[in-house]
């Protein structure tokens, strides 16, 4: 009889890091095809040059201190897209490529890789941009929906939404337009019906698990409505979900399994605080938007609600 | 002679204050923005630690040790305020930009740290040398760090703006500051496990 001593975890699964960050970068694919046909031929650009310059950078520092390298892995791949996908799509091209560096470099790599960063590279990297070079990266352009006029780009800048609303202007934009994507936002947010058929496909293949983005979503609803701008319980909650990067960053960026709680209970307290911080921005902050600093600060306190949502040991 | 050099030097590499101490990063975050700042501030911190340790090292055995911190920083008090009235009197727009980091050199914890640990019990000459490379060793840190700041952070080299290059504001807001810092000591711990 043969005895085989081995580490913990004995339950094997056949996911691998590989397979999944394959799996939810392919989950991103129908936002970034209405990214691209609302926003022409410069979104794609933009998409490709933050991907390539994020797999770049990668190995590029993986050579320079000699590590393994593990681009294939698809991590970096899914920084950069997730990157692209919250930038506005007329920022100049070398936006994207200065972003991607700063994520893997700064965000990740300086850490130690790959399930050490603190932050959600990607993320990171958004913020990093939007402080150095804010003129950029509030300017968003009118969606221009034709599938003909492909090479088309007209940059016709409009604001979006959520800022329109800050500045109390009327907005125009029906919920209609708001959930098929025809506003004025990043790449990869404004499609919101591609969005949920991506988070669909990862939710089905059980990557990723409701607790967080329903949490933060629902809080996020909840929270807008009774503290709605003409009086208690009056808030327009479904626009409050609709508009920005709420369904991108609660699907695709606040589940990041690096950076989030481990427990059912952490998750659900990490989806509550993403929410309350997203929404306290939004209604009384000077941002318009508030989800890239609400995940980036829920990031932070993840070892503490870590600390705090230990499982009970089975019998003690 | 060898010996006496030893002492100034120490301060510039070896024992660099803000890389190596770690002493004295508030002013260093603060300030810090432009060349300018860094240069002011170096000065300035360079003369009080000069004069301070001078000044201790010949109080020093006439100063009750139960006491002695206080009267350390009378000292540097005193010191500090010539600084702060010489500047407002011949670089106005330097002290106004400095702002309240002039007065609190008094808290610097440089300037302290030398005169707790190494002018109340070294020889005379010995502790105005080593006022001298502490305090150049803190004004090249600063230089360093604020050429890195004003150059990518506003665009701006000694206030001569750099033609087609957008600067990274990020870099000359705080958290700027704290990545630079960050990184340059991280660069340099990497040198020195590289050598030894």
């Amino acid at each position: 009889m043969k005895f085989i001593v081995s580490h913990s975890p004995h339950i094997q699964k056949k996911e691998t890091i590989q397979k999944i960050m394959w799996s939810v970068s392919f989950s991103l694919i129908p936002a970034g095809i209405a990214g691209i046909l609302f926003f022409g031929y410069h979104a794609l650009l933009i998409i490709f040059l933050g991907t390539f310059t994020a797999v770049f950078t990668e190995a590029f520092i993986q050579i320079l201190t000699r590590q393994k390298i593990t681009i294939k892995d698809g991590s970096a791949f899914l920084t950069g897209l997730l990157l692209a996908y919250n930038l506005p799509p007329s920022v100049p091209f070398w936006i994207p490529i200065v972003g991607s560096f700063f994520s893997i470099a700064l965000g990740k790599q300086i850490f130690g890789g790959l399930g050490q960063n603190i932050v959600n590279p990607a993320l990171l990297g958004r913020v990093f941009l939007l402080a150095s070079w804010p003129k950029y990266m509030t300017t968003f352009v009118k969606p221009n929906f034709n599938l003909f006029n492909f090479f088309k780009f007209d940059a016709i800048t409009a604001p979006t939404p959520l800022s329109l609303l800050k500045e109390a202007k009327p907005i125009g934009v029906t919920y209609l337009d708001l959930f098929l994507g025809n506003r004025g936002g990043c790449i990869g947010e404004v499609c919101i019906i591609a969005l949920l058929l991506g988070a669909l496909y990862l939710l089905i293949k059980k990557y990723i698990y409701l607790y967080i983005p329903l949490t933060y979503i629902g809080t996020v609803g909840i929270f807008t409505y009774i503290f709605g701008p003409s009086g208690f319980f009056k808030g327009d909650w479904l626009f409050h979900i609709l508009s920005g990067g709420l369904i991108l960053g609660a699907f695709f960026m606040a589940t990041d399994y690096v950076t989030s709680p481990l427990t059912t209970k952490g998750q659900i307290i990490f989806g509550i605080g993403c929410g309350i911080i997203t929404s306290v921005i939004r209604l009384w902050g000077g941002y318009p938007e508030g989800v890239s600093y609400a995940i980036l600060i829920m990031n932070l306190s993840t070892p503490l609600i870590d600390r705090y949502t230990k499982s009970k040991i089975f019998g003690k | 002679m060898k010996n006496k050099f030893k002492e100034f030097l120490k301060g510039l590499i070896k024992e660099n204050p803000t890389f190596v101490l770690m002493l004295g990063l508030c002013p260093t975050l603060a300030i810090s923005t432009t060349i300018k700042n860094g240069l002011g501030m170096g000065v300035a911190t360079t003369f009080v630690l000069i004069g301070s340790n001078a000044m201790i090292n010949l109080i020093r055995k006439i100063v009750p040790d139960k006491i002695r911190i206080p009267c350390f920083i009378v000292v540097i008090a005193s010191f500090v305020t010539i600084v702060e009235l010489i500047m407002k009197a011949y670089v106005p727009i330097l002290d106004r930009a400095l702002g309240i980091y002039i007065p609190l050199i008094v808290v610097n914890c440089i300037v302290l740290a030398r005169a707790e640990a190494f002018a109340s019990k070294e020889t005379f000459l010995n502790s105005i040398l080593d006022g001298l490379g502490m305090g150049c060793g803190f004004t090249l840190a600063l230089l360093l760090i604020s050429t890195i700041r004003e150059t990518l952070g506003m665009g701006t080299f000694f206030d001569y703006k750099i033609k087609g290059f957008e600067p990274i504001f990020l870099l000359s807001l705080p958290s700027g500051a704290l990545l630079i810092i960050g990184l340059l000591l991280g660069f340099f711990n990497f040198l020195k496990e590289k050598k030894g």
